[in-house]
């Protein structure tokens, strides 16, 4: 990672919300975070908890019954504000996204070429095939992938091939930020591993920053510079990823890390049963959301919200731990 | 009503399940024109010849990637699929030399648990009905007892007030409680195997830990045999006893859990381990990874399978497969060179 860090995005206040049956459900309710440029920022929650709807809120790629508000900075320009068309442009070109089957992101009648030569085309009408087919064949042998494939059709590369060309689909326009959304979940373990290499040398070479969004927490501590952590459509937690696992500040941050089964064997070793289960966002609980599980919960947890806060240096905490409480006006009332 | 379980028929075989040369081939359909003008029939060989014991009361795993064969055999053990060839023996039955009705009767003693709890409820039944299904088909002479047992099993897995949960749908829970069911639904016959396939696998990182506490806190007072199938080698330390790795339907190393993680002999085992991501940012992996993807189980490579990707793979490994052999008491491996890793 540079040494000096250039905020690449800047998030604030985003909410992401669907209309129900039962009225608007936020999966993604007032977020704000910066990503940097060339960083591998790690973003982890269970199920349920908004990750992969931040991720599409990003590229404003949201089914029609969900809306995106709040400001996201891209440079000086706020990409919420942007037309249809400039959006269109905008994505691909600026921000790309790979998803987790590459088999069903990929057109299964078009040749890998063909997908990449239309990417470029698509965006800069003005390169002639020819022009193009030469970029194409460098990038994908720098991404390990011999340009004899490049004739094939997906069903016939392997799933981590799969996956390197949808990264090349980012990369083929120098796209700045690549949002991975459990991109390495359905690889065989093996897999896996070579393409989180990969994904560190792509960044390496191309200074491209990644959105590593995934429930493997694992996986992120092997590749993220920063991790972020999210419990019910809020952010718990966000920090440099060694700090952070070496001292969680958020209760529910610390819970899931100590839950978290690993290789390494020692006796006697118990996991750490956090208590209750992730809660339905159609009705979240009041105040802080992790209160009904928290071990440390105060009176004022129940009752109001806390700020993401920077609880050390660098390391940003929404807990009421680490802040000021306010003077509740009626103690008695609960 | 007391709810007892724990009443078992004293023990006569200590081996609980016996698998021998276990082998499944399924065919690849092709079509007619083929046919004619091949004449061959191809096959993917799923199991190629698997022996494994598991002991009474033991915890087995089962590992390996996608199309290693793990669930094939897990179907087989339980008698869901008839093998090809081979052998399986459960206390002392062998399932191939018994009719249907008698695998019937046998499948009180064996349950299964799957992936994915919402595929394997019925989305109509209650969550009551789903669960004392099996105690009319098993134990029809009894249905006065039955909305006790039901109700007691669901106090054992943890879904309290079992009442509260008896008249609801698979919908209308959460994962975590949903698993629990499927727990439930597979106790309450009384079995003395459980197949858990991935059980875990669907399940939040913050339920996972809970999940496996109850499988283990329930195997051990209900004196249970675990067949435990995973892909995932960090879960599979926290309950079982001895691991089993698969590779293109072999099995190529087995032994305790000390054994296979701490002294793995096989180097697929050993890649397999290393490649698991450990959650610790300082402990970041240095071991390469082996070359290419598991090949196509229809044409395995000759000799041992694992060679093209072997990194000290010889010329013998090409030639000659090698042989499931007792390096130590109770560790087993199918490698030419397990002996030189031995240090």
């Amino acid at each position: 990672m540079p040494e000096v860090k250039e905020v690449l995005i800047s998030i604030r206040n985003m909410t992401v919300s669907y209309e129900t049956r039962l009225g608007a459900v936020s999966a993604v309710d007032g977020v704000s975070f910066d990503i940097f440029r060339g960083e591998i920022l790690g973003l982890v929650g269970e199920s349920g908890c908004g990750k992969s709807t931040l991720g599409k809120g990003l590229m404003r790629l949201m089914p029609s019954q969900g809306s995106v508000h709040g400001e996201i900075f891209f440079g000086d320009q706020d990409i919420l504000k942007f037309t249809d068309d400039q959006m269109r442009d905008f994505r691909g070109r600026r921000i790309s996204m790979i998803f987790q089957d590459p088999m069903t992101s990929l057109n299964p009648v078009q040749r890998i070429d063909e997908h990449l030569i239309e990417a470029i085309q698509v965006h800069e009408p003005q390169t002639n095939k020819m022009k193009a087919l030469d970029r194409v064949k460098k990038l994908i042998e720098r991404m390990g992938i011999q340009s004899n494939r490049l004739s094939s059709y997906p069903h016939q590369l392997s799933g981590g091939m799969r996956q390197r060309v949808m990264i090349s689909l980012g990369l083929v326009l120098n796209a700045s930020l690549i949002v991975a959304d459990e991109a390495t979940t359905s690889l065989d373990v093996i897999v896996e591993a070579k393409l989180v290499d990969e994904i560190k040398k792509i960044r390496n070479d191309f200074g491209v920053s990644i959105l590593m969004i995934t429930h493997n927490i694992a996986l992120v501590a092997n590749i993220a510079d920063r991790l972020a952590v999210m419990y019910a459509g809020r952010m718990a937690e966000i920090g440099p990823i060694e700090q952070l696992f070496a001292n969680p500040l958020h209760p529910y941050t610390q819970g899931l890390l100590a839950c978290v089964p690993s290789i390494e064997i020692k006796d006697n070793e118990n996991l750490y049963k956090m208590p209750g289960e992730p809660p339905n966002l159609t009705h979240p609980p009041s105040g802080c959301r992790f209160h009904p599980r928290c071990p440390y919960v105060m009176p004022v947890c129940k009752e109001l919200d806390p700020k993401l806060v920077e609880g050390v240096p660098d390391q940003f905490v929404n807990c009421w731990l680490y802040q000021e409480q306010p003077v509740v006006n009626n103690p008695e009332s609960r | 009503m007391e709810l007892d379980l724990s009443t078992q028929k004293l023990a006569t075989h200590e081996n609980l399940l016996e698998i021998r040369n276990l082998r499944k081939w399924f065919p690849v359909q092709k079509t007619f024109l083929d046919q004619l003008l091949a004449g061959k029939v191809n096959y993917v060989r799923a199991v190629d010849g698997v022996n494994l014991d598991i002991r009474r009361g033991e915890a087995f795993g089962l590992a390996g990637e996608s199309g290693s064969g793990k669930t094939t055999i897990g179907r087989l053990a339980i008698g869901l699929a008839k093998p090809t060839e081979g052998d399986v023996v459960f206390d002392g039955i062998n399932l191939n030399k018994i009719n249907e009705e008698e695998l019937r009767r046998m499948r009180r003693r064996m349950q299964v648990i799957f992936q994915d709890p919402m595929a394997s409820l019925n989305p109509r039944m209650t969550l009551g009905d789903s669960v004392s299904h099996g105690l009319k088909i098993h134990y029809p002479q009894r249905d006065d007892e039955h909305r006790e047992m039901t109700l007691a099993i669901f106090e054992k897995v943890g879904l309290t007030p079992a009442r509260y949960f008896l008249n609801k749908y698979p919908h209308q829970i959460s994962g975590g409680q949903r698993q629990r069911v499927a727990i439930a639904r597979a106790l309450i016959t009384r079995p003395e195997l459980i197949l858990a396939d991935e059980p875990i696998a669907m399940a939040d990182v913050s339920v996972r830990a809970l999940l496996l506490d109850l499988m283990v806190q329930l195997k051990n007072e209900f004196n249970l045999t675990y067949l435990f199938i995973t892909h995932d080698l960090a879960t599979a330390k926290y309950i079982c006893d001895r691991i089993g790795v698969l590779y293109l339907g072999k099995m190529v190393e087995m032994g305790s859990l000390k054994d296979m993680y701490q002294h793995p002999l096989h180097p697929y085992t050993q890649a397999l381990l290393a490649a698991v991501p450990v959650p610790n940012p300082l402990l970041k992996r240095t071991q390469p990874m082996p070359a290419g993807e598991i090949p196509n189980p229809i044409n395995p490579p000759p000799g041992c399978r694992f060679h093209p990707r072997c990194p000290f793979a010889k010329e013998i490994c090409t030639k000659d497969e090698p042989e499931l052999l007792e390096i130590r008491t109770g560790h087993w491996v199918a490698c030419h060179f397990a002996n030189t890793f031995l240090c």
